[in-house]
């Protein structure tokens, strides 16, 4: 394989400890933040026009009551689920951990003596780096959902959770197929699919092994629901002899009637569609009067990490996310640096949230920071999670900022530097003792004019703020004296 | 679950006054306008001389331990039930939403809701409560608003502005692309990640300067400041002001025509 372009950068390498670099790089990619601006004003109008004539604020309401209830009953849920499913024929694994789940799938894949892969689109395999755990042990791998692909190809990471490659416009995918796979250099998205498509056709054919994602686990039928547009995912579910579906444990949900209003959701916020192209229900394998379909069928259930969410109420509620990606379309944030600047699977408020509490605050060190907690990420997830209240949370975590609630989050207190407690008791100190304000304000009011001309990051963007020449307080003790004297 | 409807109090005579931090020392004129506004209203403004800051800057720094600290001595001053009304969303939207959460579980928990349960946004207080008239004396003018993130999505009061604006019959409102979108302020998020928020920021001043407005109004200091100064440094000419000082000014009976 060659290299697409010499000078390009590798999206998608690199990690959150060098969240600020990876901020910096993309801000001053006009190419890259054109891309994202683009993709989600539009993903942005779908959605709002998608949800028009729908009373949201009931089904979002609805939405979050399903997703609250399953995961009340989480265990007994995953109990039935793994019952139910056994009973269909499907296999159940349990994983602790991504590598667990890994050697899994490794051995299910040695069992079969299998040489290569299809993947369909699935975010926690992205987790727990499954393709290269099977490429270092000799398999071939290949993800078939055109954004995947995509980004296999150019060897970057996905950087939205929903569209892998939306960080790249037609010509640069025209460019990296016709580098990579010869076919004609042709900005036209038509003509760059059928390409793609004919090539991944042969290649459902040879692939001894599919492996998906699951959008949600049935617990009283055992059924996968997998949603996708491009028919990969009904291929990679059907066509191999053996299918491994892929979840975390906290996508299963009671009963079929849950899923309806889930979907009403899901599909809409995420690409605003009313429904998507394909809806797959996978309930078992092949049976002996049928004509095709796989001949084995597993389920791989991976924790890793969420039962340790699980553990904290407030917290646990970042697992009602049906990954719709909603929050990053609509994030101010997200839009202009993009999904690789993260550094994680998971990008966007999301990602801030989640990434934090499966790798650890010290690991994740400006992830809750980096929001101006504008709301919008809390106004549109489909499920309710109070993504800027869960960030606030983070923030106290980080610094050990509340002595009344006791912090749990891996690396908690490794942001609580002393001199930014002096400052804070320094603060306090002043607003507790309303003698002492007024007499500072006061004062900073008449030394106005010396008051610093430069602030940080502050005035690299603005002029400084100037302070009026008189307070308020100041203003209105005047104002009483004159109207009482 | 969905934000509960809201009861608005009738036209009481007295309010009290929490005119923040931010107004205090960048934006005294826009609390003056307000208390003007109000007592031409027939209402009479108290204003607490011990009031200091709502503890929002801490509080959105993680550090909730001096946040509470500070948020307690507010507590003590607006004995009386009168309704308390604030300039500022962000601010509002502290009290009325956070306190609550900030005190659960302390002995202030119940002191604490009962505050956050009467604190009004100004503007929105002029709009649904004192049911407002106002008469234009002013020239023609073409404004574009922006209002906060705490305005729109956690006080969800976006209307009141525009209600009040529409009232004056010599002022254009008009809307900038995005306008939704937030302004990049989001207090020590400015600093801390001064590059994202710039890049926000940048992109609002943009989006205001494009609809051609003579000015631009916010409910909000943080972000007045952050726009103002941006479009500032970039000297272009899209001065700011505060929604209540401009509705001040603009309905004086001698105003000069």
């Amino acid at each position: 394989m060659t290299q697409t372009h010499p000078k390009a950068p590798q999206h998608g390498h690199g990690s959150a400890i060098n969240f600020r670099p990876q901020v910096k790089a993309a801000l001053t990619n006009t190419q890259l933040r054109g891309n994202f601006d683009r993709a989600m004003t539009g993903l942005m109008h779908k959605r709002s026009a998608a949800f028009a004539d729908w009373d949201l604020e009931a089904l979002r309401d609805l939405g979050q009551a399903i997703r609250q209830q399953a995961l009340r009953q989480l265990p007994d849920l995953l109990e039935q689920l793994e019952r139910q499913c056994q009973a269909n024929g499907i296999q159940v694994h349990w994983a602790r951990n991504g590598d667990e789940a890994c050697r899994v799938i490794t051995e299910i894949c040695q069992q079969r003596q299998a040489r290569t892969v299809i993947k369909g689109k699935s975010m926690v395999t992205e987790e727990m780096e499954l393709n290269a755990h099977l490429e270092q042990r000799g398999y071939t791998v290949l993800e078939s959902d055109l954004g995947e692909y995509i980004v296999q190809m150019a060897k970057e990471t996905p950087s939205h959770i929903i569209m892998p490659a939306i960080h790249k416009n037609t010509a640069e995918i025209a460019e990296l197929m016709h580098t990579m796979t010869g076919v004609e250099q042709r900005e036209d998205a038509h003509y760059l699919t059928d390409q793609a498509r004919q090539q991944l056709r042969e290649k459902f054919m040879q692939a001894d092994v599919g492996i998906s994602g699951v959008n949600f686990a049935v617990a009283d039928s055992g059924t996968l629901c997998l949603v996708e547009n491009e028919g990969n995912g009904r291929l990679t579910t059907t066509t191999p002899p053996c299918h491994i579906a892929v979840t975390g444990i906290e996508k299963v949900v009671p009963s079929l009637t849950d899923v309806a209003p889930l979907l009403s959701l899901l599909t809409r916020s995420a690409t605003g569609q009313s429904i998507t192209t394909y809806v797959n229900m996978i309930s078992r394998p092949r049976q002996p009067d049928e004509k095709d379909g796989p001949e084995a069928v597993h389920l791989v259930l991976v924790d890793n990490g969420r039962s340790d969410i699980y553990q904290d109420d407030e917290l646990a509620q970042t697992l009602q996310c049906i990954r719709c990606g909603a929050c990053m379309n609509h994030c101010p944030v997200y839009t202009r640096i993009g999904g690789h600047a993260y550094g994680t699977t998971y990008p966007g408020p999301i990602g801030q949230v989640l990434m934090p509490q499966l790798l650890g605050l010290e690991q994740t060190p400006d992830f809750a920071s980096a929001s101006s907690l504008c709301g919008s990420c809390g106004e549109v997830c489909p499920v309710r999670i109070p993504l800027p209240s869960l960030l606030l949370r983070l923030r106290r975590e980080a610094v050990d900022g509340d002595q009344t609630r006791p912090s749990t989050v891996p690396g908690h207190g490794s942001k609580r530097s002393g001199m930014e407690s002096l400052i804070w008791t320094f603060w306090r100190v002043v607003h507790r003792h309303p003698g002492l304000y007024r007499q500072t304000t006061r004062l900073a009011s008449r030394l106005r004019a010396l008051s610093p001309k430069r602030l940080g990051g502050w005035t690299r963007y603005r002029t400084a703020p100037k302070l009026a020449k008189t307070t308020l307080h100041s203003a209105m003790n005047a104002r009483s004296r004159r109207q009482q004297p | 679950m969905s934000q509960p409807v809201v009861l608005y109090p009738s036209k009481p005579d007295k309010v009290y006054l929490f005119g923040t931090c931010l107004v205090d020392l960048f934006y005294p004129e826009a609390g003056l306008a307000g208390v003007e506004l109000l007592e031409r209203e027939g209402i009479e403004v108290i204003y607490p001389q011990d009031q200091t800051c709502c503890g929002q800057p801490a509080y959105t720094s993680g550090r909730s331990d001096e946040a509470r600290a500070v948020a307690r001595t507010q507590l003590d001053l607006f004995p009386e039930d009168w309704p308390v009304v604030v300039p500022s969303g962000s601010c509002a939207g502290m009290v009325r939403h956070q306190y609550p959460k900030l005190f659960a579980g302390t002995e202030d928990a119940a002191r604490a809701e009962k505050l956050a349960a009467r604190v009004w946004d100004l503007a929105d207080f002029l709009v649904n409560v004192c049911h407002i008239k106002l008469a234009d004396t002013g020239e023609p003018v073409t404004i574009a608003l922006h209002t906060s993130c705490s305005s729109r999505r956690e006080m969800g009061v976006a209307d009141s502005g525009p209600a009040l604006l529409r009232q004056l019959n010599n002022v254009t409102l008009v809307e900038p692309a995005k306008v939704t979108e937030c302004c990049g302020f989001g207090g020590s998020f400015a600093v801390r990640h001064a590059d994202i928020s710039g890049a926000m920021a940048n992109d609002k001043v943009a989006a205001l300067a494009q609809t051609g407005c003579d000015r631009f109004l916010s409910t909000d200091c943080g972000c007045l400041m952050n726009i103002s100064g941006v479009a500032e440094k970039q000297q272009k000419a899209l001065p700011g002001e505060h929604l209540l000082s401009f509705l001040w000014q603009r309905t004086q009976p001698n105003r000069e025509a």
